[in-house]
């Protein structure tokens, strides 16, 4: 390390910066606290799900900078300049649903729907992604979405629904 | 989670300072995270890496790939780049994990992963706090494991003490294509090769050879405190592009592997020149089957030779009561690998 170098500095508590659902703001909130509990606890967007908190359900499912992530193996800190959308910044301002929430309700995507959240998070990105050339292309790119009540032939559906308006529109 | 205090690097110099004095890197997370909620790290100081542009990228130079620390699974198995030069690895890397966790999980971190072992992973404050035996996380109290029946132990490499297996996927493609993991540290940078970056729990005993050195059962690389993985380096040519990684598991995704292969070979027309095979999850690094390399050299790839050499490559495994079939679903699974690595599967 040269003698002009700057040690790190570390703190127990940081400040956040990041845009949530369009909305820019900065909290400050321990470190170690993870984007899925500060959604939760401090931004009070009770709509991402918490389930195993490991990184083995995806139920707590969110975008950040576009790309589909669990929101309980990120620390918030490290959200720090990026954008987060969760599934209250999916359908339009004006209460519109997103095609792909449309979908799961016409092919009736859910039971309990604890998992939805999360599902649809993750079927906007894998839509954008281009992982529904077939249905089992999705099953695939939807496996990080567990649903106990295993809704998964309407989940399928609903996805390929989706991407196809996706496609035409 | 425990408590813990967190700071951003600027840069590389800066991060390895912090490394040595005690701190751990974050970079995706889908690690350090869960080893800090189950109590399996015990830091107080966790410094961020996972913005810094100079751990990142996937370039091709001088006749190898270099993949960044930062490029995350998906980058790696979307990268056409990859997917011609070392097919395996774009495999291996989209075979893990789900898509979310691929999104944030690196490749520097994915190769320092710990064992899935049920009985290691559990919540625990402190040693006294197990449940149950494990000699990893309360050294001496024994392992709860061997005896269970639990599949995913094992077959090469283990000890009385532990049997636990390396679950990565990424790291058996790099293993096979004698990759070379390029590190930094307080004592400057310093390359390993692929093949002897992990330690089996006899190679952790033989580094480590003092009675009741810890060390000896929780060792598990070569990586020295305060060092950090920068990048890999990936040999392309005949062999890699000839590859293919093959993941048997209980589930058809996002589960670990019960046996995995990334084999690789270069053919002469019909014969093979140069084979390589490592397995996964049959041990705490990934295990290349040199012996059954050497003997297809020459050979025809064809069902016959290849499970030739496989058998008898095979008969230094040592199963445990639970895992006997891993060795058949081994060789079957390889067979498989190595014909379509070769194109005629």
């Amino acid at each position: 390390m040269g003698p002009t170098a700057q040690a790190v500095s570390f703190t127990r508590t940081v400040t956040t910066r990041m845009r949530v659902n369009g909305r820019a703001m900065a909290v400050t909130h321990e470190a170690r606290v993870s984007l899925l509990d500060l959604l939760r606890e401090r931004l009070q967007l009770t709509g991402t799900k918490k389930g195993c908190n490991e990184g083995a359900c995806g139920v707590c499912t969110v975008l950040v900078d576009g790309h589909r992530v669990n929101g309980c193996m990120i620390l918030a800190a490290s959200c720090e300049g990026r954008e987060v959308t969760t599934v209250e910044g999916l359908a339009a301002p004006g209460g519109e649903l997103h095609a792909v929430q449309q979908a799961f309700i016409d092919h009736d995507a859910f039971q309990c729907g604890y998992c939805t959240p999360g599902q649809l998070v993750s079927a906007v990105a894998c839509i954008r992604e281009g992982h529904t050339g077939s249905a089992a292309e999705i099953a695939e790119w939807m496996s990080g979405n567990l649903c106990r009540c295993a809704a998964y032939p309407q989940i399928v559906a609903a996805v390929a629904q989706a991407a196809g308006e996706k496609k035409h529109a | 989670m425990r408590d813990f205090a967190y700071a951003r690097a600027t840069d590389l110099t800066q991060a390895v300072a912090a490394l040595a004095d005690g701190a751990v890197a974050i970079a995706g997370g889908t690690e350090l995270l869960n080893w800090m909620r189950l109590g399996i790290a015990d830091t107080d100081a966790v410094v961020d890496i996972g913005h810094l542009a100079e751990l990142r990228g996937i370039t091709v130079e001088g006749g190898a790939l270099r993949i960044g620390a930062l490029a995350t699974l998906n980058e790696i198995g979307g990268s056409e780049l990859v997917r011609t030069a070392a097919p395996v690895l774009s495999q291996a890397c989209l075979a893990a994990a789900s898509a979310q966790l691929r999104n944030l999980a690196t490749l520097g971190g994915n190769v320092l992963q710990k064992t899935r072992c049920p009985y290691f992973r559990v919540e625990a404050a402190a040693a006294g706090a197990m449940p149950w035996p494990c000699n990893k996380r309360a050294p001496g109290t024994g392992c709860a494991a061997r005896e269970s029946g639990y599949a995913r132990l094992a077959l090469f490499g283990g000890t009385d003490e532990c049997v636990a297996t390396q679950p990565s996927d990424p790291a058996v493609a790099l293993a096979a294509l004698d990759a070379t993991v390029h590190v930094a540290g307080a004592d400057g940078p310093r390359e390993i090769p692929m093949t002897d970056f992990h330690l089996t729990q006899e190679e952790a005993r033989r580094a480590h050879p003092a009675p009741g050195d810890a060390a000896s059962v929780m060792a598990e690389n070569r990586l020295r405190r305060g060092e950090l993985i920068v990048a890999y380096s990936v040999p392309v040519g005949d062999v890699s592009r000839h590859s293919a990684y093959l993941k048997v598991r209980e589930r058809e995704s996002y589960e670990y592997a019960l046996v995995a292969v990334a084999a690789a070979v270069a053919l002469d027309g019909t014969r093979i020149r140069a084979a390589r095979i490592a397995l996964g999850s049959v041990a705490q690094k990934p295990w290349r089957l040199i012996p059954a390399e050497t003997a297809l050299a020459g050979q025809m790839l064809d069902e016959a030779s290849v499970d030739r050499a496989l058998e008898a490559a095979l008969a230094a495994a040592r199963p445990l009561a639970g895992n006997e079939f891993k060795v058949v679903l081994a060789r079957n699974a390889a067979r498989r690998a190595l014909l379509t690595a070769g194109g005629v599967a």
